[in-house]
């Protein structure tokens, strides 16, 4: 076994390729494996059924958060349509398997596909439009898209919904949260791990040039074009993916829930996470959610202490207020995000007692 | 043809409202070249407090009017120095989220003060503004609406064109390193820009709210119909919000009555789509000609 690598106390990198490393230590590995450790072993043994639930909405919030990033941080896309992708990856995903008989794995992965395929289209605009117009562009996409799930009844059931058959991989019946549990996040690893080694590859790069000059990204000869609708496309599939996901976890769909306040929702987690940073999404998807149901527990609070029932009713749009304002002052205060905060706070256990 | 006709007034009609609604919309874009998210909340802001002034507080219309405009007036202030002014020279991803950001904290906070019902003003405005012509009746509220509409636009257009503050504005919103090297105080302007916006929002919104009821989700959800109305237009054109606002009313109203009633909530948003792809600039316009 080789050494341990510590932090050096400066910038010793010689070569372009320890620049372009995910783990600057052996260290950052080390709790890697830790971290697989706890969330594999300890996590969905030692949690109830009812913590298992919102972490396994956690997890699904959490990759299509990455695939936003992905378009919006990494990209310079601002889409306000990964609501509504959301919700064509989960409609996919149920007619899918109800009218075709598709098994779980393959009518998650083909909602993912479908989903980037419709997101390739509300891309389109992009061929001659920049961030103001397109970001409109994805707003019409998301009307569009909301009023095709109500009113396509002989697709999508209308307001009926649709339910879905039980989830099974390898002959076995995923039943129960904990089992979900290893389905979401399995799939959350090999995304995140392809999300964040996308990132080095050459299409990667062309996206992080197209966000910081797209002339000159021009310029040095990337098609522009072609890679925005590939992130597009990308940013897309990871939303239909965790649309699928979500689909089969909670049963059955309708049209409801994938409005403009889940893309709101989802832009508020990358936002607050971290824009252009991968673990950022994580951050924000957890921030988001675990505000989510405190608020619903402060709710459920209040309506049980019976003179207060009113307070309850009136605290309830409460929750979009306090999205807002938690984008309002992350913009404002940190603008990026937890991911930021949390670098700050590492950096100064490193460098104690000689922070600055 | 009397369905024809009668739809075609109705359309008139509510294009009318939607170019209203769009005025400050492109106010906003024209002096920061900020999308704004948050419109539709300011419209029902400005509708909640003249609400709050003529019927909770009893005060006489015209006072109730008057404190409105400058309590509107105010909160733009207020919104541009709390929320826009530490994002001056940041990237233009940062405000429009933060246009996002404050769209949600206003509606939360609204729905949290005054609910999800629908109110109405008292009947203020005098019974014989309504002209019968025909078989079509143009209620006292258009009316209404069309004279203020039009006082108040001639008024921003020689503002825009006359005085030194507009003529500011215009210089900021064509070149803001220009501005700032001749000498304008740019941040004066955008305080302006948004107080202005709030104000004529807050005249819209009571026109709406005159209208239809002053309601938190149809005052907000205006907001998002200006979209369509603005791309059709030309989003730096006054002249373009009018005229867009008119055919997508007409496309609305003629939708519904011929297609099928729930088409016409997203006909404006697919029009949308369609302008983006074909002329994306609008009919009004201004074309940046860039090829990347």
């Amino acid at each position: 076994m080789r050494k341990l690598k510590f932090h050096p106390c400066g910038n010793y990198k010689e070569k372009y390729k320890e620049e372009l490393t995910i783990f600057t230590t052996d260290f950052g590995r080390l709790w890697l494996w830790i971290g697989f450790l706890l969330l594999f072993v300890a996590i969905p043994f030692i949690s109830s059924n009812y913590t298992l639930y919102v972490i396994n909405h956690i997890g699904i919030a959490a990759i299509a958060a990455i695939g936003l990033n992905l378009l919006i941080g990494f990209t310079g896309q601002i889409s306000l349509g990964h609501g509504a992708f959301f919700g064509v990856g989960a409609y996919a995903a149920a007619i899918l398997a109800t009218t075709l008989g598709f098994p779980f794995w393959l009518s998650v992965i083909c909602a993912g596909i479908i989903t980037a395929l419709v997101g390739t289209v509300f891309g389109l605009p992009s061929i001659r439009l920049k961030h103001l117009y397109l970001t409109i562009a994805t707003l019409a996409g998301q009307f569009i898209i909301q009023y095709l799930l109500l009113n396509w009844e002989s697709l999508t059931k209308g307001a009926d919904g649709i339910f879905l058959p039980r989830a099974t991989l390898f002959g076995t019946d995923i039943k129960g949260d904990r089992a979900f549990f290893y389905v979401v996040f399995v799939c959350f690893v090999i995304l995140t791990w392809i999300a964040v080694n996308l990132i080095r590859t050459r299409y990667g790069r062309a996206f992080i040039a197209i966000r910081d000059n797209d002339r000159a990204a021009e310029g040095m000869g990337i098609p522009i074009f072609r890679y925005k609708l590939l992130s597009f496309a990308i940013s897309s599939f990871y939303a239909g993916f965790a649309g699928g996901l979500a689909a089969y976890y909670i049963g059955s769909i309708t049209p409801e829930p994938y409005t403009l306040l889940l893309s709101v929702e989802f832009i508020a987690m990358i936002i607050i996470g971290g824009l252009g940073n991968i673990p950022g999404s994580v951050f924000g998807a957890i921030f988001i959610m675990l505000l989510n149901e405190l608020l619903s527990h402060a709710t459920t609070f209040f309506m049980n202490l019976g003179t207060l029932t009113g307070v309850a009713l009136q605290i309830a749009p409460l929750r979009e207020f306090i999205y807002g304002l938690a984008i309002v002052l992350f913009i404002i205060f940190e603008p990026r995000g937890l991911a930021e905060v949390w670098r700050i706070i590492r950096s100064s256990f490193r460098l104690w007692p000689f922070s600055y | 043809m009397e369905f024809f006709l009668q739809l075609l007034v109705q359309g008139l009609s509510v294009g009318f409202l939607y170019a209203l609604a769009s005025l400050g919309f492109v106010m906003i874009f024209k002096s920061s070249s900020v999308l704004n998210f948050a419109h539709g909340d300011l419209l029902a802001i400005g509708a909640f407090i003249f609400l709050v002034f003529s019927v909770w507080l009893n005060l006489p219309i015209w006072l109730a009017f008057l404190l409105t405009l400058v309590g509107s007036f105010a909160l733009g202030f207020i919104i541009e120095r709390l929320f826009l002014r530490p994002l001056i020279g940041e990237a233009l991803i940062q405000v429009i989220m933060l246009t996002v950001g404050l769209a949600a904290m206003f509606k939360g906070l609204m729905l949290f003060i005054f609910g999800g019902n629908i109110f109405n003003y008292p009947d203020f405005l005098p019974k014989n503004l309504s002209i019968q012509w025909g078989a079509i009746q143009i209620a006292p509220v258009y009316m209404a609406s069309f004279i203020i509409g039009i006082i108040f636009l001639s008024i921003f257009g020689f503002f825009f064109k006359y005085s030194s503050q507009g003529i500011y504005m215009r210089s900021v919103a064509d070149n803001q390193p220009a501005a700032l090297s001749l000498g304008v105080h740019v941040r004066r302007v955008f305080a302006l820009s948004w107080a202005i916006a709030a104000l004529v929002c807050a005249i819209s919104g009571i026109i709406l709210g005159i209208m239809s009821g002053i309601n938190v989700h149809n005052l907000s959800h205006m907001g998002l119909k200006v979209f369509p109305v603005v791309i059709l237009g030309g989003l730096e054109s006054i002249g373009g919000a009018i005229i867009g606002g008119l055919i997508i009313g007409i496309l609305e109203t003629f939708t519904g009555g011929y297609i099928s009633t729930s088409l016409k909530e997203v006909v404006p948003y697919i029009v949308l789509v369609f302008i983006l792809l074909v002329k994306p600039y609008g009919l009004f316009g201004l074309v940046e000609i860039e090829r990347v």
